[in-house]
């Protein structure tokens, strides 16, 4: 009988299923009962789609019963709401999008269908992944399972509190600037935001094309190296997907990370960071360094243009991605309406929430006329600038380590009425999504609140099994992965 | 180039009905995020390329060939107002 108050990992549960320890079924119904016991309180999903996951559940036991041995057969996940799921609500967290249910599911989530996963429900967001709390969902905020006055990081705060709440056994999140990485380190879970084109971009609901990049959250690196396998690869419905080799990643889990060389970008450490984030992530160095890893220091020196160069980029794209909302093909259409303007405008003002309107008009604004060299060409050049820096590092080491946020998890409301501040926060994680490198959040500590803290490691384009490799060992060597919270 | 942002201008060049309200809150939010991202004035780009994609992908081609596709249906269906095969929309040539 499995736990439901302790979802196991995904590498235990489909060794107990393979072992009959318990079925699919049962281990899918574990993971309703402990929502049922602790949703009221993290509010991590939007829609639980609970007889579709226990009939995916039974599906799993017969193939688990004819010896069928998918990497996911009847390991429940959740999937983060903007990635579209077909026959259940893919919404984005957005009035806009009502209860829309996607005709199709995206390849990620066929992938991980077709491996055997049952899909327990969808988590909620900031409204079309724009924020960095979750408290910008249009239905409702989540808190962090850690401390139910805090937000769990965003966007994908839902599928973060989910896995560190044990209410799944891991989940796809998706990250645009650090979406996956800093709701991972909030909640002290494991995120993976892979290389750009790693992982077919169709059917995630597009905010900022040429940054978004599904990945998983889960509780250990073993779990994501599992993931990734399933939904990485090239796919022809995603022309922007990689054609790569796919090297199976779990072979990178074992591999000996003695003499490998960790870069420390020195524009990470600066004033800003809080002390107690400072503390773990030097720790985390150190722990690296007794593991037989050389550290050196290196400078990405364009870093403090990211901030100004991702929201001119990310919003010039958003504002085109969203013009598709007009109330015609799908989602909410405004009652008042005399001509076809009034449609467009009405039914986007009622149906988009204050952050998406915010970067709509800021994206609206870097591309119009008379503004599109000075901001949105300028921000491409800096993104080149950015991009070489990451060359630059990596001529001089395997791997960079730092913090994934200057802070740990904030209150609810705390920075909601400054959106600039908000922004700033975002300065360790959105470089990556520029550069287009993979990155990888792991709990490495936890602040005297208790709040977790993670280690964001960074490799070149197409080197995920570098970070596998490394986040393995490390949680070899420590245990904060293997904390959770007590809810 | 903050005090450049007229914010009834570029609200409707999106297509979105601002509140009064909405303005007031919006306006000066705006202004200060302006502000910042002036900062990459001061980088020298004289001689750098734009990066619009991070990878080297150019056009990408397949052969031509009908595939199966979903039901008209289940795409009309999603629609606030579909009419018989098409989108109902209000009136737009007057």
């Amino acid at each position: 009988m499995a736990d439901p108050t302790n979802a196991p990992t995904l590498l235990q549960a489909r060794e107990d299923l393979k072992n009959k320890k318990y079925s699919a079924l049962e281990l899918t119904e574990s993971c309703l009962r402990r929502m049922d016991a602790v949703e009221d309180r993290v509010q991590a999903y939007l829609h639980i789609s609970r007889e579709q996951a226990i009939e995916q559940a039974k599906a799993a036991d017969e193939r688990i019963a004819r010896g069928d041995d998918a990497p996911l057969l009847g390991v429940p996940l959740a999937i983060k709401d903007n990635i579209c799921t077909q026959g259940l609500p893919s919404t984005c967290a957005s009035k806009i999008l009502g209860q829309f249910k996607s005709p199709y599911n995206a390849t990620s989530v066929d992938r991980a269908l077709k491996a055997g996963a049952v899909i327990l429900g969808k988590t909620n967001l900031d409204e079309f992944a724009m924020g960095s709390t979750t408290e910008n969902s249009g239905i409702h905020p989540t808190r962090n399972p850690w401390d139910l006055e805090r937000v769990p990081g965003g966007s994908s705060g839902g599928s973060a509190a989910a896995v560190a709440a044990k209410e799944c056994v891991a989940a796809l999140g998706s990250d645009t600037g650090g979406s996956i990485r800093q709701p991972a380190s909030f909640c002290g879970v494991t995120g993976l935001k892979p290389t750009y084109g790693r992982v077919s971009r169709f059917g995630l609901v597009a905010f900022a094309s040429s940054l978004d990049q599904i990945g998983p959250m889960t509780q250990t690196v073993d779990d994501a190296a599992v993931l990734m396998n399933v939904i990485g690869g090239k796919d022809p419905l995603d022309s922007t997907s990689a054609d790569v080799p796919m090297p199976d990643f779990t072979q990178a889990l074992n591999r000996n990370v003695k003499g490998m060389k960790v870069g420390i970008p020195r524009e990470y450490f600066t004033e800003g960071i809080d002390p107690e984030v400072e503390t773990a992530v030097q720790n985390a160095i150190k722990t690296l360094q007794s593991l037989g890893m050389e550290t050196v220091e290196v400078s990405l020196p364009h870093t403090k243009y990211a901030v100004a160069t991702y929201y001119i980029l990310a919003c010039a794209e958003a504002s085109a991605n969203l013009s598709r909302y007009d109330g015609v093909k799908y989602g909410h259409r405004t009652e008042h309406a005399g001509n076809l303007m009034e449609m467009y405008e009405n039914s986007r003002e009622e149906g988009f929430g204050e952050e998406v309107k915010r970067r709509i008009i800021l994206g609206t604004f870097v591309l119009s006329s008379g503004y599109y060299d000075a901001y949105y060409l300028k921000g491409q050049k800096a993104r080149t600038l950015i991009k070489r820096d990451f060359e630059e590092a990596f001529k001089q080491c395997d791997v960079l380590a730092g913090p994934n946020c200057p802070l740990p998890a904030f209150k609810l409301n705390e920075k909601l009425d400054d959106p600039m501040q908000m922004y700033l926060a975002d300065i360790y994680t959105i470089s990556m999504n520029l550069a287009g490198i993979p990155a990888m959040s792991v709990p490495c500590g936890q602040t005297q609140g208790k709040l977790p803290v993670g280690l964001q490691l960074m490799a070149p384009h197409f080197q995920e099994e570098t970070l596998f490799t490394v986040g393995k060992q490390f949680q070899l060597a420590t245990d904060f992965h293997k904390q959770f919270p007590t809810l | 180039m903050s005090s450049e942002l007229n914010i009834d201008r570029i609200a409707r060049l999106a297509r979105l009905k601002l509140t009064d309200d909405e303005k007031q809150k919006l306006a000066p939010q705006l202004a200060k995020i302006v502000d910042y991202i002036d900062l990459l004035g001061e980088l020298d780009t004289s001689d750098v390329e734009p990066t619009a994609h991070i990878l080297p992908v150019q056009n990408v081609f397949r052969e031509d060939d009908p595939v199966k596709n979903f039901p008209e249906a289940d795409y009309l269906s999603l629609a606030p107002k579909p009419d018989k095969g098409h989108y109902e929309v209000p009136k737009i040539i007057g």
